[in-house]
């Protein structure tokens, strides 16, 4: 792949393009590349929150025929089901934390006027929305789409006559995200080479931003990751569509052999969560990495134990791939496997508690101000903390057969990987929008905005964690008719009111994306006094990010409320700073 | 406590990291020096960097074929006709075409490294000043690199009368379990072989069109190394293939 970029490499210092096409479209310009990553997202988010939506209306009024969609069959809240959480998961918390921002800003933030290889950049955005555009025309093929959920369990998502939505619609799911994998690979090629590679005189890593290192992270868990889940979506095609046996065993649909036999469903389970697991770091890594950076910022002090939050990142990334076996406690695997696995998860905590003091610490004794990004990046602390707390839960056998495929699960993953991850995107939005639109968003509208999705989050999934205690399983299209369930609805009736209140809310955030971007006040080109590159320069960036000027690193990125300084802050370009002894 | 200087050294680099400090080198960083076109050696080591790194997931997907290939064939399956558990890898006998196909990747991969070899040497006697320019090349020397083009299709095409002595045989793609490993073992090393085929490609229409001898020796440099990869990879799925089944 490298090689075809030779020629790109050469042509990379030329003019801005003045087409609309090569600026706007095929551009290689890594912030117009961030910025179509982040529509892409902002496009996909809502197809996703749309589709919870509508489960959230099946759940409790089951027997409604809605508009447009008359009755909602179990199989197609299963669809509902497979698509929210594949949509979600792909092309919402891996590519805009790290397709949209880190696009956008690693190469700014290190100090280089692009990414490495610029064409491979466009190419990785163009595959990953053709994987999205693949994706959707998976719900208007015959069948419809798939049922067998996100995370594609064979053998029902190796068979074709397992269910409507496992024919054709189910082949163009595991293409999508083959897709989807191949634009993700050459994403991450290009973040780790330019993270090498391409920073500017005096940005030693150790200088990097916090953000950057969780890009960097993210990127190495992508290569690894990503390329197994390829091979597993091509074992899948080949067992559906060339008659193999890979994870298909001898089994009978409608009492008729299947002609498969022999195969392993616990094959894919390996394959599939070797990458899932760190699937759950590519979401949250750019997430903590963003706000421990808006954490300093706003707290006008220095982050708390840099080099910590370094390791720990670099151990979360680490341990994330011994994990992967927590996902099959009841798969029936040998209790000391389990065990290992199970001492492993917990391990996780360590480098994750260390963040989270260190966040703390960063805001103890800060001048902190409270404007929008700080107040999603708190938000953030706070789901993380809360979801990551049921971690330890579940990361332990004996009480995982209890709370496994109950509503306990889906609370857990959504508040530390989904909504948390959320959380740093909205964080992010509110903190760089000055930067890559030249305008301020609207603060009143970006609080109330905070207040709706903090207080609609935590009414949606707080609950949902005693729904599980109390046995209510996850996935069930409806459950008004099961007696030990009849006292469990009114609270799920509260989750789906709570959802429609959140899911309003987010219209104020679209409202004031939208507004800001064409009637906001201008912006200055360092609006927050933040000490990074991307602030030293044009507000937007130039084409070349540095106006032809080649930006030179002095300090750290975090140094703020330095004594004797003209200013609270000393940016990364100032002249250096001295110890006072 | 850091305090705000103007000077331009550094007593104590580590109040360069807010509160707890790292000994950072001042000079740092891996970047070019400015931002125009980066020099040769800048875009060869990002190219052999950036190809590094792509080889990862192609390690990636084979390392999971590989676990897959094992775990696969240590799986009982029930036969419905005496309802006992039974092994159904049958291995496949490889075709000893494969053995040619060997040979003809290993020269491949030596004429390689001699074109390789001779592209950089023609760059680095080239002038620094002119190296970006248009070379008039040397129509002397050996085409090492044609001859690498030749005998990569040849191992493609090889490989393809492999797969139909293997039909030939009865086993197909879904025959038996071994025999789905073969297909997609060696259909996805094709695969990215026939990617090596095309940068060759590139960097020979690149010759025809007189780019840079640098542009030309970078292309060639990094399809080298990644040819190099698929000649060693390539070696260990025969092995994989015969001793492991």
């Amino acid at each position: 792949m490298a090689t075809h970029e030779i020629a790109a490499q050469e042509s990379h210092a030329h003019a801005a393009p003045q087409g609309f096409i090569r600026k706007w479209v095929f551009s290689l310009d890594h912030k117009v590349i961030g910025l179509q990553y982040y529509f892409l997202a902002l496009a996909a988010v809502f197809v996703g929150m749309f589709l919870s939506l509508l489960m959230r209306i099946h759940l409790i009024w089951p027997t409604a025929t809605l508009p447009l969609l008359g009755d909602i069959r179990p199989e197609t809240y299963l669809t509902l089901v497979t698509m929210h959480g594949t949509i979600m998961v792909f092309f919402v918390l891996t590519t805009a934390p790290q397709g949209g921002f880190g696009n956008y800003f690693l190469p700014i933030q290190i100090g280089a006027p692009d990414m490495a290889f610029p064409v491979l950049n466009m190419l990785s955005f163009w595959t990953t929305f053709l994987g999205f555009v693949v994706m959707i025309a998976a719900f208007f093929v015959a069948g419809g789409a798939p049922l067998h959920g996100w995370t594609g369990y064979a053998p029902l998502s190796a068979l074709q006559s397992a269910g409507p939505g496992e024919g054709l619609g189910a082949d163009l799911w595991i293409i999508s995200i083959a897709i989807f994998c191949i634009g993700a690979l050459m994403g991450a090629l290009n973040f780790i080479t330019t993270t090498l590679d391409m920073r500017a005189k005096g940005m030693t890593m150790m200088r990097m931003p916090l953000t950057c290192w969780a890009w960097f992270v993210t990127a190495i868990l992508g290569l690894l990751a990503f390329g197994v889940l390829l091979s597993a979506g091509i074992l899948l095609l080949m067992d559906r569509n060339l008659g193999t046996s890979f994870f298909v065993p001898l089994v009978t649909v409608n009492g008729q052999l299947t002609g498969h036999k022999g195969g392993s469903p616990l094959l894919w389970q390996h394959l599939f969560w070797f990458f899932g697991h760190p699937e759950v770091y590519i979401a949250i890594l750019p997430a903590m990495g963003m706000c421990s950076q808006l954490l300093s910022v706003f707290s006008r002090k220095p982050i708390f134990g840099y080099k910590a939050m370094v390791y720990a990142i670099l151990a979360i990334g680490f341990l994330g791939f011994m994990v992967w076996g927590h996902h099959m406690f009841m798969s029936g695997m040998s209790p000391y496997t389990a065990f290992a696995f199970s001492i492993m998860t917990m391990a996780i905590g360590v480098p994750s508690a260390i963040k989270t003091f260190n966040w703390l610490g960063t805001l103890m004794r800060g001048r902190i101000r409270f404007a929008s990004p700080m107040l999603f990046a708190i938000g953030f602390v706070s789901l993380f903390v809360s979801g990551g707390i049921s971690g330890p839960f579940l990361a332990q056998p004996v009480l995982d057969i209890q709370l496994h495929d109950t509503y306990f699960v889906p609370a857990h993953f959504h508040l530390i990987m989904g909504v948390a991850s959320i959380f740093g995107i909205f964080a992010a939005t509110y903190y760089w929008f000055p930067k890559m639109f030249g305008r301020m968003m609207s603060e009143s509208m970006a609080r109330w905005h905070f207040w709706f999705s903090f207080i609609g989050t935590y009414a949606i999934f707080m609950p949902m964690h005693y729904l599980g205690m109390a046995g209510m399983p996850r996935r069930y299209a409806q459950m008004t008719e099961v007696s030990y369930l009849l006292h469990l609805i009114p609270l799920q009736k509260f989750i789906t009111y709570a959802a429609f209140v959140t899911i309003a809310g987010q219209l104020i955030f679209v409202v004031n994306l939208f507004w800001s971007m064409f009637k906001g006040p201008k912006a200055s080109d360092n609006p927050w006094e933040a000490t990074t590159l991307e602030w030293t320069t044009a507000t937007p960036p130039p084409h070349d990010n540095f106006g032809g000027h080649t930006p030179v690193v002095h300090n750290g990125p975090y140094e703020y409320s330095v004594p004797g300084a003209p200013r609270d802050y000393v940016m990364q370009s100032d002249p250096e700073i001295k110890a006072a002894h | 406590m850091a305090t705000f200087s103007t000077t331009a050294t550094v007593d104590d680099p580590r109040v360069l990291l807010g509160d707890d400090g790292v000994l950072p080198p001042v000079r740092g960083g891996g970047g070019d020096d400015g931002f125009g076109l980066p020099d040769y050696a800048t875009r060869l080591r990002r190219a052999r960097l950036g190809l590094l790194v792509a080889l990862t997931p192609v390690l990636m997907l084979f390392v999971s074929f590989s676990s897959a290939y094992v775990v696969r064939q240590g799986l009982p399956t029930l036969d419905p006709r005496t309802n006992t558990l039974v092994r159904d890898w049958i291995p496949v006998t490889l075709p000893k075409l494969l053995l040619i196909n060997t040979g003809v990747l290993i020269l491949s991969s030596v004429f390689m490294e001699l074109a390789r070899r001779q592209i950089k040497g023609q760059a680095t006697r080239v002038p620094p000043a002119s190296a970006s320019e248009v070379s008039a090349g040397d129509q002397t020397r050996i085409p090492w690199l044609s001859m690498t083009i030749v005998l990569g299709l040849a191992f493609l095409f090889g490989q393809w009368a492999a797969w139909r002595q293997l039909a030939a045989n009865g086993f197909y793609v879904a025959t038996t379990p071994s025999s789905s490993f073969v297909y997609l073992l060696t259909g996805t090393h094709a695969i990215h072989l026939m990617g090596g085929v095309l940068a060759l490609f590139v960097a020979g229409i690149a010759s025809l069109l007189r780019r840079s001898v640098a542009t030309r020796s970078i292309v060639v440099d990094v399809t080298a190394w990644y040819w190099h990869f698929m000649a060693g990879l390539w070696i260990y799925i025969l092995c994989l293939l015969e001793f492991a089944s």
